[in-house]
């Protein structure tokens, strides 16, 4: 059972996709400009992770290895537009606010890398556990980020009006808002890790390049070990190689 | 003739696609080290951009159209993107050797690129006609090629500065993109006052 609940919890703290294996930026950056986008992007991509990952967990062995991706991105493509038909049915206003970024899930590497390092490797339950801390810890950060932006930006809170009009920052709500909270939540989470004596080192997972998530990822196995939490161990070696 | 130029001009300056829309963030952090692979990455995206946006909106236009399965679109264009990219692979590495010795590295990376999906499917959606998807193709992979290079330059010379402790990395880097991002912001307005 605590093992149940450790693969629960490392996708919201440990392994936080967004900001420790640095997955899925371009949407975090993009919607998290209201709370309630972001609520819904969240549990948009929730459900996306959920499912792919118990299907693809459900078909890991009949799933020949060398076209692995290519059956998982049909997987994932399926559930996304199975969301984008949903919310533009019973949500159009989120629909119109999203806008792209909801068929972007589908290359959204957070999705494809779970199904990659955990889903195609493990049990259902287990996998359904994953795709759910995974999607919790994504919603989470663009959720934070959101509500300081929509709060600082527009000055509301889910479109109700808290700080006075004329006294928001509005560029906080636009593109150069968006990469200068994402580092700024970055820089934060280092500091916190620095007094706890962690040390931060994202990239060591990933250098931020989605396209290297599955195909000719060079870092492939430095991403299985941290999935396997093996990251002091790559420390001591690195260090024991300088 | 003015919209083509208009498309080309917005997908470059005003809508560019990394500094302005944030799609396509992954490659633009991830790529933007070295300048020869800034090169390589965007002229195998700018390649495969155009190439999809055509075939994409031929398939769409003949092939899904016709038989109402438009709301496929999602699988059918990351599909066709995903062949697309192995077919372009495997003819430059048969017949077009130096092009593939510099490009060959990043074509593998570009199936998961979202600015390709997503330059397809905003084709389809701004009802585009078949030129005008080419044009919108070729210039927003000439914007991410732009953006990429000019953020190369920022970050050769922000890795010489030394920031505070806890903004050393990648927090410095996001810095140094809003401040690349806050230059595009001077493009605001420009399309309509120069094509009406």
């Amino acid at each position: 059972m605590k093992n149940k609940w450790k693969i629960f919890t490392n996708g919201i703290f440990k392994e936080n996709p967004v900001l420790i294996l640095l997955l899925g930026g371009c949407s975090v950056l993009a919607i998290s400009v209201t709370v309630s986008g972001a609520l819904g992007m969240g549990g948009a991509l929730t459900f996306v992770l959920v499912c792919s990952n118990v299907v693809v967990s459900l078909l890991r062995k009949i799933i020949p290895d060398k076209i692995r991706i290519p059956c998982f991105i049909v997987v994932i493509a399926t559930f996304v537009t199975l969301v984008q038909m949903i919310v533009q049915a019973f949500l159009p206003d989120l629909y119109a606010s999203l806008g792209i970024f909801l068929a972007l899930i589908v290359v959204n590497c957070i999705v494809l890398g779970r199904a990659e390092m955990f889903a195609s490797k493990n049990g259902v339950f287990d996998s359904l556990l994953d795709g759910l801390g995974m999607g919790l810890g994504y919603t989470m950060v663009i959720v934070g980020i959101a509500v300081f932006r929509e709060l600082v930006g527009s000055g509301t809170l889910l479109g109700y009006r808290i700080i006075p009009e004329g006294y928001q920052i509005g560029i906080i709500t636009q593109t150069p808002g968006g990469f200068f909270c994402f580092g700024a939540a970055m820089a934060l989470l280092i500091r916190c890790m620095a007094k706890k004596g962690k040390k931060f080192d994202p990239r060591i997972g990933c250098d931020g390049e989605c396209g290297n998530c599955n195909l000719g990822c060079e870092n492939k196995d430095d991403l299985i070990a941290i999935a396997e939490g093996k990251i002091a161990e790559i420390a001591e070696e690195e260090g024991a190689a300088v | 003739m003015t919209k083509i130029l208009m498309i080309a001009f917005m997908m470059i300056f005003t809508q560019n696609y990394v500094l302005v829309q944030f799609i396509a963030i992954c490659p633009f952090l991830g790529v933007s080290q070295k300048f020869d692979s800034c090169i390589g990455m965007s002229g195998a995206v700018i390649f495969v951009m155009t190439l999809a946006s055509a075939v994409t909106w031929l398939i769409y236009t003949y092939i899904m159209v016709p038989l109402q399965i438009e709301y496929l679109s999602t699988i059918i264009f990351i599909l066709v993107i995903a062949a697309l990219v192995q077919f372009v692979e495997i003819f430059l590495k048969k017949f077009v050797k130096p092009l593939y010795k510099s490009l060959g590295i990043y074509l593998p990376l570009i199936t998961t690129n979202c600015a390709v999906l997503a330059v397809t499917l905003l084709n389809i959606s701004e009802n585009y006609n078949f030129v005008e998807s080419c044009v919108d193709g070729f210039s927003a992979g000439i914007g991410f090629g732009l953006a990429l290079i000019l953020f190369c330059g920022v970050r050769k010379a922000v890795e010489r500065a030394k920031p505070p402790k806890s903004w050393e990395g990648l927090p410095i880097t996001l810095f140094s993109a809003a401040l690349t991002s806050m230059t595009f912001m001077g493009f605001t307005g420009i399309a309509d006052k120069l094509f009406g």
